[in-house]
């Protein structure tokens, strides 16, 4: 349903994406792994349109979003919800508010309506009862299952989950990804998940592919590239640093 | 975006570009999109209220001390009742509008570019956007019609005060003749002066907004870009109010002659 063609990105003089080429299918749960730094989420800001390309296209069922308008780029994005790095809440709204925000735009669900899909998004994310809460208050965890509330509640068919375990505890990370599985299982949504937790990996994807250099390097199931004899990918997945090479 | 713009003259030519092109998606979503009244209130309410006490002051003391001024030069010629008119008459055209609005753009312009300015930093346009929301529906729009709403109203009401304060201090410290005080100021105050101000007032409350706006949601990164956003809405603001005051003076007074 998602199709990406030789992308390619330059920020000044560093080429982040040197023509990636990936396809997401439908219902799939896809994991993207790679170095910090190396683009990941350069790549998903390409997907979902916030950035616009230097060259390739991005078909998202057979439309090529890369040269689309903002305002055509809203109807699409409709299809999506992204979980960002940062979590991103609006800062001056609720936790209800933030939830709430794309129902309460659309004007044609009625208040209560909308107040009782909130508790049921926050139910799924395990976190009934925070409604008034301001984003402000809540711990980095807490603010990832906000995010991902407001993500899925409008039912988009796609979710994207930038780094959702990055920074947490292990305890944390572990049920955040059975969140992830649950979520992808019981909305029977296409998941795309960036990590570089290998654990998380091995839970959430089905098939993974790696981003290496500004392409694709290779991609497989789970079990796959945890046996690789590649040395890029298995020095990945083992956490290995090469001596020769300064990484920092 | 793609390329780097490497000198000034480049540089200020993409801004202005880019200012146009948002100025244009303004008045497009104005035409096509649904304004959120509740959003409109939101921000009438921190425009309005929050700069109550910067307009009130700088209206009363700008009028006191244009009042003693004016009177102690026109007291030399024995003009002493003409004072008031000279108060009134710069209040509505020129003082009104420029010192509202100044205060104004360092109040509200520099709030919104800081605001948007943070929003952007912590991905929370992006984040705005993949929800489906048009940046400049949600957050410019309700901004721009709130200010071009609430700079006129705190401009007639700093001339308002203004006068006021003007009138006690000419009657009642430098001892002017109210009766015909008054009556000079109603014979060369006239409706045309009252329009000027308040047709400036309205395009500075449009400087100020998209201006301010304008540099947040272009803000540069982290903590500093939003410092130097803060700073640059205002000083951007102050400069083009300053500038078009003078030429708006210049084309309102040749039209307004007309009717
Ligand atoms: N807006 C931008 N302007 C300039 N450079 C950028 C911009 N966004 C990203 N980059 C650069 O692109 C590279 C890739 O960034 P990206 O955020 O995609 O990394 P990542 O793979 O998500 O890393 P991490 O795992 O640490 O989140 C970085 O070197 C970054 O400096
Ligand atoms: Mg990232």
């Amino acid at each position: 349903m998602i199709e990406v063609r030789q992308l390619r990105k330059r920020f000044g003089d560093q080429q982040v994406l040197d023509g990636v080429d990936l396809t997401i299918e439908k219902d799939e749960s896809l994991v993207i792994i790679g170095r910090s730094g190396g683009g990941k989420s350069v790549l998903l800001k390409h997907i979902v349109g916030l950035t616009p390309p230097d060259s390739g296209q991005v078909l998202v069922d057979g439309q090529d979003i890369a040269h689309l308008n903002e305002r055509a780029l809203l109807a699409v994005r409709r299809k999506f919800g992204m979980l960002f790095q940062s979590a991103a809440l609006f800062d001056s709204l609720t936790v209800e508010e933030n939830i709430a925000f794309v129902l309460s735009r659309e004007r044609n669900h009625t208040p209560e309506e909308i107040s009782r899909r909130v508790a049921e998004a926050l139910e799924m994310v395990e976190m009934p009862g925070v409604q008034k809460k301001k984003p402000a208050e809540l711990s980095g965890g807490m603010r990832k299952r906000v995010g991902l509330a407001r993500a899925i509640i409008y039912r988009p068919e796609v979710v994207f989950y930038d780094e959702p375990t990055t920074g947490l505890d292990p305890v944390v990370s572990d049920s955040i990804d059975k969140l992830i599985v649950r979520v992808c299982e019981r909305l029977k949504v296409t998941t795309v998940v960036i990590t570089h937790d290998m654990r998380s990996m091995q839970a959430v994807g089905r098939r993974v592919a790696m981003l290496h250099h500004g392409r694709i390097y290779t991609s497989g199931t789970p079990v796959e590239l945890m046996a690789s004899t590649d040395p890029v990918v298995s020095r990945f997945v083992r956490g290995i640093s090469d001596e020769k090479e300064h990484t920092f | 975006m793609t390329e780097v713009p490497t000198n000034l003259i480049q540089r200020l030519l993409s801004g202005l570009g880019r200012f146009s092109l948002m100025v244009a998606e303004v008045v497009r979503s104005l035409t096509t999109q649904r304004l959120s009244g509740r959003d409109l209130v939101d921000q009438l309410h921190f425009i309005g209220v929050k700069s109550q006490m910067v307009v009130l002051v700088t209206g009363a003391f700008t009028g006191m001390v244009l009042c003693a001024q004016t009177y102690f030069q026109f007291h030399k010629v024995k003009m002493d009742t003409a004072t008031l008119a000279v108060v009134s008459v710069s209040m509505c055209g020129e003082l009104g509008p420029v010192l509202t609005a100044l205060m104004v753009a360092g109040r509200v312009g520099a709030s919104m570019a800081a605001q948007l300015g943070t929003m952007r930093v912590t991905e929370q346009i992006d984040a705005l956007r993949t929800l489906a929301t048009h940046p400049i529906d949600y957050l410019v729009v309700p901004r721009v019609v709130a200010t071009m709403i609430a700079v006129p109203l705190l401009t007639a009401e700093s001339i308002t005060v203004g006068i006021l304060a003007a009138y006690l201090v000419g009657v009642h410290l430098l001892q002017i003749d109210p009766g015909y005080s008054l009556v000079n100021m109603q014979r060369f105050t006239d409706h045309r002066d009252v329009l000027m101000g308040f047709i400036k007032s309205f395009i500075f409350g449009g400087i100020i907004a998209t201006t301010g706006c304008y540099k947040g949601i272009h803000c540069g990164q982290g903590a500093e870009g939003v410092g130097h956003a803060t700073t640059e809405a205002v000083v951007y603001a102050s400069i083009a109010i300053l500038i078009s005051n003078f030429f708006l003076t210049l084309l309102l007074t040749r039209l307004l002659a007309l009717i």
